[in-house]
């Protein structure tokens, strides 16, 4: 039987298991909404193209499938880039489906045409453009593999209106092998005997984890390891919530606002085994002196992450979850045992470290950002599920909300995206209907997507935002403040709606806090309230994320409080 | 890890790639996007369907090259990336030269054809078009003694290559 190409989508769509689709209609997707509705894959209608896309981007980080959108051509595709960029960037599955004007108008300057396929090659996993309906079913079965594959990422396919319309025979594609596209999961024995020998002659190793970790599902194989080598953890922004923040061998987060120990330790250790990671600058400040008394083992999927930053001593490509299972086999058949005695001065040192320099942050009149985030940790008991928008609110969550599991922690990392945390919540919202999603936010960074407030009170999906309020674009303002001859060229939000009336407009709960005594209740209410929710925190207006290594500086050079 | 000025290294590149809409922007977009350098690139269909062979020069020293390698092999439509350095190779690049033909230079320009073996493929009142096939340096040292003639136009393919076949 004859299918049409918008019918077609829909099949292909539920093949591949998708059961919610985050989106915008407009005129080119009009046959592909007429059958979106007929299906019962649940649409939710954000209130911007790109948070749609941050929506599925979260999506796909709580529940660990591929997240998907769905908007229509020019400008609904060109909202969605930010979206994109920030996924390709912390490697996150999302398929991108776009309207696209009839193929007989491409090219011609047509109503809202724009070229969506060449703006996003370069912030694309792969991307392509439907031109005959018959190619419809196989483009859609390679976007979801080639998104879910290897390092995942986002993937975009535009889709014509008069495809969308034509009609061809619907066979479904059972198998899916591309001869230029093939990952590889099991890594070379060889490197990974290389690496063996160097954790046997280390002293002081220690583990370096990224979102690798997390997107491989390697949590488990990774605790394993950790404590088979007695290898204390940091982990990369990315990589939190990738190892336990309760364990013993958690030396908390590395990089510019990394833990004074953490990054002692990069300093001090003789191999650093780094694993689902690619050596970001945020991480390693000066490469040159970065980690330089120590080896280096690099375990990735993707082969362009190694050697592209940091030079290192063994390269392993391959799946971080199956490639740690092997190590952990390979060690334990062997016996592996670490010399009790070194190990132990390795971690008395690092203690040491920690004592000397903990997290922290001062005493005040007002309520200090930290505190926030500390109590909501408390409350919370660990178990929320954290997103955060771009900025210091996003560092102090880093550093005082202890992820405990992975897919926990949900932040644009690598693009640095303001505007991310409240889609994104919805999205983790909507794959864990039970779960507690709270994004905490700056007073800037909120209203980047504040209309998406309005999708989370229409489909009753009970997002909480806390708002670290202190009236300025905080992190840009510490950057003046300490580099900028405390110039706060066009920082300072002068004037900002009063969110608990905003959220109260939306027809979401408000609550707010001005002192630092009313904290812990205006969270209890905000995270009770059994809808939506923004607590807006006034607080400490010039509190700087600490410690932190300015951009260029070694990882060592740390201003601290 | 920053490239050393010192240590590059000229890399004749050969790809064997899908040919798809938008493949060619993927390839440049990647040099354009990432900062690295292209010398020449020619691309046409090779005689299995649906297959181009992009032939592409670059220089860089081992990490920029291995990089560009590594990320020209993530693309979705590269088959196969073949980097010619260090294997015995054979590469041809053709030029055609527009070269103002005075009476009193015309014999000197076609003296100069046959010691390249070159040819003139088009004779006008004012000029010859010569078409010359060599490496790199034969065609270099073509135009360089030429150019005082006085060259009105130039065409240039830009290197093809092949690994040379075993000699046992």
């Amino acid at each position: 039987m004859k299918l049409s190409g918008a019918k077609i989508l829909m099949r292909c769509l539920m093949e591949e298991g998708v059961d919610v689709i985050f989106g915008y209609p407009g005129g080119a997707v009009l046959d592909i909404y007429h059958e979106l509705v007929r299906t019962d894959i649940k649409h939710i209608l954000v209130r911007h193209e790109q948070g749609a896309v941050h929506a599925a981007d979260g999506y796909a980080r709580a529940s660990g499938k591929v997240g998907v959108c769905l908007v229509t051509s020019g400008p609904g595709a060109t909202n969605t880039v930010t979206g994109i960029a920030s996924a390709y960037m912390d490697s996150i599955p999302i398929v991108v489906l776009t309207g696209q004007v009839p193929t007989r108008l491409i090219g011609n300057d047509a109503f809202q045409e724009v070229d969506i396929v060449g703006i996003t090659r370069p912030c694309t996993k792969h991307n392509y453009l439907v031109t005959k309906v018959e190619r419809l079913a196989r483009v859609i079965k390679e976007a979801f593999y080639i998104a879910r594959s290897g390092r995942p990422g986002p993937v975009l396919v535009d889709l014509p209106k008069d495809v969308m319309a034509q009609t061809t025979e619907y066979k479904p594609i059972q198998e899916i092998k591309l001869k230029t596209y093939n990952p590889t999961y099991v890594p070379n024995i060889k490197q990974l005997e290389r690496g063996i020998s160097l954790i046997k002659a280390s002293k002081k190793p220690m583990i370096l984890a990224g979102g690798g970790v997390i997107s491989s599902k390697a949590s488990n194989e990774l605790r394993e390891f950790a404590s088979l080598i007695q290898a204390p953890v940091a982990t990369t922004l990315m990589g939190l919530g990738a190892f336990p923040a309760s364990s013993e061998l958690w030396l908390g987060m590395i990089g510019m606002h990394g833990t004074y120990w953490a990054n002692m330790s990069s300093v001090h250790c003789d191999l650093m085994i780094a694993v689902g990671v690619r050596f970001d600058d945020r991480v390693t400040g000066k490469t040159d002196t970065f980690a330089r008394q120590a080896k280096i083992i690099h375990i990735d999927i993707d082969p362009t992450s190694i050697r592209k930053n940091i030079p290192v001593t063994v390269p392993v490509v391959g799946d971080c979850r199956i490639t740690l299972e092997m190590l952990n086999k390979l060690l334990k058949e062997e016996g592996f045992q670490t010399d009790a005695k070194e190990r132990e001065q390795w971690l008395q040192q690092i203690l040491k470290w920690k004592r000397e320099k903990p997290l922290t942050y001062g005493n005040g009149n007002h309520i200090k950002p930290q505190y926030v985030v500390e109590t909501l940790y408390r409350l919370t008991k660990g178990k929320a599920i954290v997103t955060t928008e771009v900025g210091q609110n996003q560092m102090w969550t880093a550093q005082f909300y202890h992820f405990d599991s992975p897919n926990t922690f949900i932040t644009s990392g690598g693009l640095g995206c303001m505007g991310f945390g409240l889609p994104a919540a919805i999205g983790a919202q909507v794959a864990r209907p039970d779960a507690l999603v709270v994004d905490v936010a700056g007073d800037g960074s909120i209203q980047m997507n504040i209309q998406e407030l309005a999708t989370a009170v229409q489909f009753k999906l009970p997002v909480k935002v806390v708002i670290l309020n202190n009236g300025y674009l905080g992190m840009v303002r510490q950057w003046q403040e300490l580099f900028y001859d405390k110039c706060y060229a066009c920082t300072e939000m002068e004037h900002a709606p009063d969110f608990v009336k905003l959220a109260e407009a939306y027809g979401a709960a408000g609550f707010r806090a001005k002192e630092p005594h009313e904290v812990e209740d205006v969270l209890r209410k905000g995270l009770e309230y059994p809808g939506p929710a923004i607590m807006d925190f006034w607080v400490e207006k010039e509190e700087k994320v600490y410690p932190m290594v300015p951009a260029g500086a070694s990882i060592s050079e740390m201003l601290l409080v | 890890m920053e490239g050393n000025n010192n240590n590059k290294q000229r890399h004749v590149i050969s790809l064997l790639v899908e040919n798809e809409p938008g493949v060619l922007a993927r390839i440049a977009g990647l040099f354009s996007g990432r900062g690295f350098n292209i010398e020449s690139l020619c691309v046409a269909e090779t005689l299995e369907e649906g297959i181009s062979r992009i032939t592409l020069v670059t220089t860089g020293d081992e990490n920029i090259v291995e990089q560009i390698k590594k990320q020209l092999n993530k693309l979705i439509n590269v088959i196969k990336v073949i980097d010619y350095i260090g294997t015995p190779f054979v590469e041809r690049e053709m030029v055609l030269v527009k070269i103002r033909a005075k009476p009193e230079h015309r014999a000197e320009i076609l003296r100069m054809v046959d010691i390249f073996r070159a040819r003139v493929i088009d004779v006008g009142t004012e000029s010859y078009t010569v078409e010359v096939t060599g490496n790199q340096d034969k065609i270099s040292a073509f135009l360089t003694l030429v150019k005082p003639i006085g060259v009105k136009e130039i065409a240039r393919t830009g290197a093809v290559a092949l690994a040379r076949d075993k000699k046992k």
